[in-house]
């Protein structure tokens, strides 16, 4: 028996047609939304946001201050050590744009500190592949 | 949110503590349709208990009914697995299991962004489920390995029958894998950065 076969999409029709994203501030890339789908907070002017990734590190600066929400305080506890902010979301049970809000405030009063992650780059980085390989070697 | 600050808060175990010196991040993700073995193999090789991240989406009823206003939205949650692996004391690795069919890649906007690659998860018995996916990696210029799964009962078809069905150039690796297993999940991603590896040196400046 042999598998079903792959047919490859057609290039001409790509992005498939879809209504924009609804709310201001999609950046270029998220005009390119499949299906009419668009994050519940994403309404917001987009600037800082695009500075947060799934796997930016994130480091308290200080001890959550009384005035701070309650939101805002578990955020500085969870990170007295360095936490991704996939992690952050993921303890604190808030969507990912609900944390990159709480985290554009933080960041803008100064609270936190964040770690930007290496991404792939049109030539990536040799050495950086072999520290992860590295790194997996030891698993 | 119905927060109050009484509330305890999990966070990471003891053991789960990233170091200070910890300074930056990668990521690789992991699709596949319903069931291969996604968060198995996020959890095979994860250092801490695997987590999940969510997100809501709404679905704007505009123009599929019009009955309720054109206002009526329906919220979904998805949910994304991942897991962590230290690579030294300055870099951690972030693996994101992802669902790969088509309604969900809304989420990719922000996940495949810097991945340093993916690990596509088949299923010999439903491959139909990984070629859009194949398809969309290949258009965002994602670079890629296919993992096949060697479920109970799963057709065996020999490799070079699989890669001419999933129309793959030669050069992307296909390999067997048991998601169960650390051992074979690891050597998936290992495959996978070889392949990067490759790639790298084949564009770098001579
Ligand atoms: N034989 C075999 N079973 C596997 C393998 N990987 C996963 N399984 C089993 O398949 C089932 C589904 O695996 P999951 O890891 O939950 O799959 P998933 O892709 O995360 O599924 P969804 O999140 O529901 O889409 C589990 O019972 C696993 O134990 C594999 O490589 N070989
Ligand atoms: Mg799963």
């Amino acid at each position: 028996m042999t598998p079903p076969r792959r047919r490859r999409r057609d290039p001409e029709q790509q992005p498939p047609p879809g209504p924009a994203p609804a709310g201001p501030g999609g950046k270029e890339g998220e005009q390119r939304q499949p299906e009419r789908l668009y994050i519940l907070t994403g309404a917001t002017d987009g600037g800082e946001r695009a500075s947060i990734d799934l796997v930016t590190l994130i480091v308290a600066c200080a001890d959550p201050q009384p005035t701070a929400t309650p939101e805002q305080s578990a955020l500085l506890r969870l990170c007295r050590s360095p936490l991704s902010v996939a992690e952050i979301s993921a303890y604190l049970s808030l969507p990912f744009s609900v944390v990159t809000l709480l985290l554009t405030d933080l960041l803008a009063a100064e609270l936190v500190q964040a770690r930007a992650p290496v991404v792939r780059k049109a030539t990536p980085d040799r050495s950086l592949l072999e520290a992860v390989m590295h790194g997996l070697e030891k698993l | 949110m119905d927060w109050k600050s009484s509330d305890p808060v999990p966070g990471p175990r003891a053991e789960d503590h990233l170091p200070h010196t910890a300074r930056a991040a990668v990521k690789i993700v992991i699709v596949g349709g319903f069931g291969v073995g996604k968060t198995t193999m996020v959890g095979s090789v994860s250092e801490i208990r695997p987590l999940t991240t969510e997100e809501t989406m709404t679905q704007a009823g505009v123009g599929v009914d019009d009955n309720f206003g054109s206002d009526s939205k329906t919220a979904t949650t998805v949910a994304m697995d991942f897991g962590r692996i230290s690579i030294t004391e300055q870099l951690v690795l972030y693996l994101f299991g992802t669902p790969g069919q088509e309604r969900f890649w809304f989420l990719w906007n922000g996940l495949f962004e810097g991945a340093l690659g993916a690990v596509v998860l088949l299923d010999t018995r439903r491959p139909e489920v990984s070629f859009d996916v194949i398809g969309r990696l290949e258009e965002r210029g994602v670079p890629f390995v296919v993992a096949v799964n060697s479920f109970p009962g799963a057709p065996r078809h020999p490799m070079r029958e699989l890669r001419a069905a999933l129309d793959l150039s030669d050069e992307i690796p296909i390999v067997e894998c048991d998601a169960r297993r650390r051992a074979s999940s690891r050597d998936v991603l290992m495959t996978l950065m070889h392949f990067l590896h490759s790639l790298a040196t084949a564009r770098a400046p001579v």
